[in-house]
């Protein structure tokens, strides 16, 4: 609104989100371009698609009268393992995953601490859970053990990140005051840093659960034990109620998780 | 403040007795249920084959290095169709994600009662299922390929974008609304001037956010059999094929890294 005279009997017009015209266009046509490309490449058997859609209303249907009867043993034994790893590896994930974010805080760690533990981090964020786990079947066995390790290692990746962004951006000055207490490095961070932090920690830990329940849903699809192996043998032979009673009980207890880590959050913040 | 007598003399605690007792009994239980699972977990494992892992690690190890470099020329087209997974599933799940959440605002719903209940129960269910499950799901029902892929991403995504859409528009600045409301506007164009332009940013960042994501999930899609790279990965896995595995990891890891920081500096440029 500089030169009011230029705008002086001209209708308004809503500004534009990206404001250089240039780059508007070339966005626009670049992006225009990859879609037409993408469509062309894109190989659809729309027969079996069309062919597909009653077995879709069937799925849908299977929804309505979900069977958690006929198999529940199975699925009973599966979600126990899933709780399992679950929780296990959270527990041992946040245990380990507490050091490193210290190591990975520059305001706490020497510089080639702080290396070493971003690029732990850096390692297992980058790592897909479903990729960990096929390489760790294939040198654990199959079984819970190597969900439990995936996930475990998965949680130290995401803990640690989040938990070393808290610590560096905390209050200097309480620690500065313990410090100044004379107080040793342990104290330091146990009276100093550590209840700065922790109602952060209480939430993630119980974010990360929420997740890593999620997570060991599938773990099973590659052998590494889970719910996710009784889901896989439910869709392989078209038990469509038995797998709506699955994913059902997937996510009620996700809700749940998701209502609880909801109220504990709220309680410690 | 908890204080404790030592002698006459008053000691500061950090916790009255009776607090850290409460603690004391919490990491038992907590400690005791961690011994529990941990127990199950290793009954059902063969610690055989734990103790022989070092030396299956070192013998993939060496089979898979060097990854075969050569193998690369067939990934062009697997490499391209998990982009158009990502991509096109992105924009299917955007579409779908922007009416729900406009239900779902406690602002912008039409009906709260009824309505918002609806919609966030489409957020939480698309959300809590992984896409892979959703790819098993759907390729059961139109069959495997790349379309499979798209739906699944789609799918997926539409709970998270609705999500986060949602509590932008909650988080809006009504009095522009109510300015846009005071010139006599319809109900569409206080949408369109007043909202829009307001959780228009954060739409782009969700966008974007999501699609780094979704490439990341649509690398391992191939895996039940939803195209992309995924797939040349577990035939090479079928196959024993380490060096092909290695590489197609190494292309895996390349994928996510980059989309990551085109990402980040997106994400950058809006905010």
């Amino acid at each position: 609104m500089s030169d009011i005279s230029t705008h002086i009997g001209k209708p308004w017009k809503k500004p534009p989100f990206v404001q250089r015209a240039w780059l508007r266009w070339v966005l626009l046509i670049g992006f225009s371009a990859y879609l037409i490309a993408a469509f062309l490449t894109i190989e659809v058997n729309w027969m079996r698609v069309y062919e597909g859609l009653d077995r879709g209303k069937q799925f849908i249907l299977a929804f309505t009268s979900p069977d958690f009867s006929s198999r529940s043993g199975d699925i009973w034994e599966g979600m126990i393992e899933s709780i399992i790893m679950t929780v296990a590896s959270s527990v041992v994930g946040i245990i380990i995953s507490i050091p490193i974010a210290l190591g990975a805080a520059r305001n706490i760690a020497p510089l080639p601490i702080y290396l070493i533990c971003r690029s732990i981090i850096a390692i297992s964020r980058a790592l897909q859970e479903i990729i960990v786990a096929i390489l760790l079947v294939a040198i654990f066995g199959f079984g819970p053990l190597a969900g439990f390790l995936t996930l475990s290692f998965a949680t130290i990746g995401f803990l640690s990140k989040l938990l070393a962004e808290d610590i560096e951006s905390m209050d200097r000055v309480q620690a500065e005051a313990i410090k100044a207490s004379g107080a040793k490095w342990a104290q330091w961070i146990n009276y100093g840093v550590q209840p700065q932090v922790m109602p952060r920690l209480i939430g993630l830990s119980i974010y990360r659960l929420d997740i890593n329940f999620r997570e060991s849903a599938i773990l099973g699809l590659v052998g590494a034990g889970g719910i996710g192996a009784t889901l896989n043998t439910a869709f392989d032979r078209y038990e469509y109620d038995t797998a709506a009673a699955i994913l059902l009980l997937i996510i009620v207890i996700v809700m749940a998780l998701e209502y609880l880590s909801g109220i504990v959050r709220e309680r410690v913040q | 403040m908890p204080v404790k007598d030592l002698n006459d003399q008053k000691i500061w605690r950090r916790r009255t007795s009776r607090e850290s007792l409460m603690h004391w009994v919490i990491w038992l239980i907590g400690v005791a249920i961690f011994a529990y699972c941990w127990q199950k977990i290793s009954a059902s494992t063969t610690w055989f084959f734990v103790w022989d892992a070092p030396r299956i690690a070192d013998d993939i190890w060496t089979r898979a290095t060097p990854p075969k470099w050569s193998y690369i020329t067939q990934l062009g087209k697997p490499i391209w169709d998990t982009l158009n997974i990502a991509t096109l599933g992105t924009i299917f799940a955007l579409i779908a994600a922007v009416p729900v959440a406009f239900l779902a605002a406690r602002n912008t719903t039409p009906s709260r009662l009824v309505i918002r209940p609806i919609a966030l129960l489409i957020i939480v269910s698309t959300r809590s299922i992984n896409s892979l499950i959703w790819a098993l799901l759907l390729i059961a029902i139109i069959g495997p390929g790349v379309f499979a892929g798209v739906m699944a991403i789609a799918i997926r995504s539409i709970g998270f974008c609705a999500k986060l859409l949602y509590e932008a528009i909650e988080e809006i600045d009504e009095t522009q609304v109510e300015a846009i409301t005071a010139t006599g506007a319809s109900r569409w164009q206080i949408m369109a001037y007043g909202i829009v332009p307001q959780v228009l940013p954060a739409f782009a960042g969700i966008a974007v956010f999501r699609w780094d994501i979704n490439i990341r999930e649509s690398t391992v899609l191939g895996l039940v059999g939803a195209g992309g790279i995924g797939l040349q990965l577990s035939s090479s896995l079928n196959v024993l094929a380490w060096p092909q595995v290695s590489l197609i990891l190494l292309v895996i890891l390349a994928a996510v890294i980059i989309s990551e920081w085109v990402s980040a500096k997106v994400r950058g440029a809006i905010i």
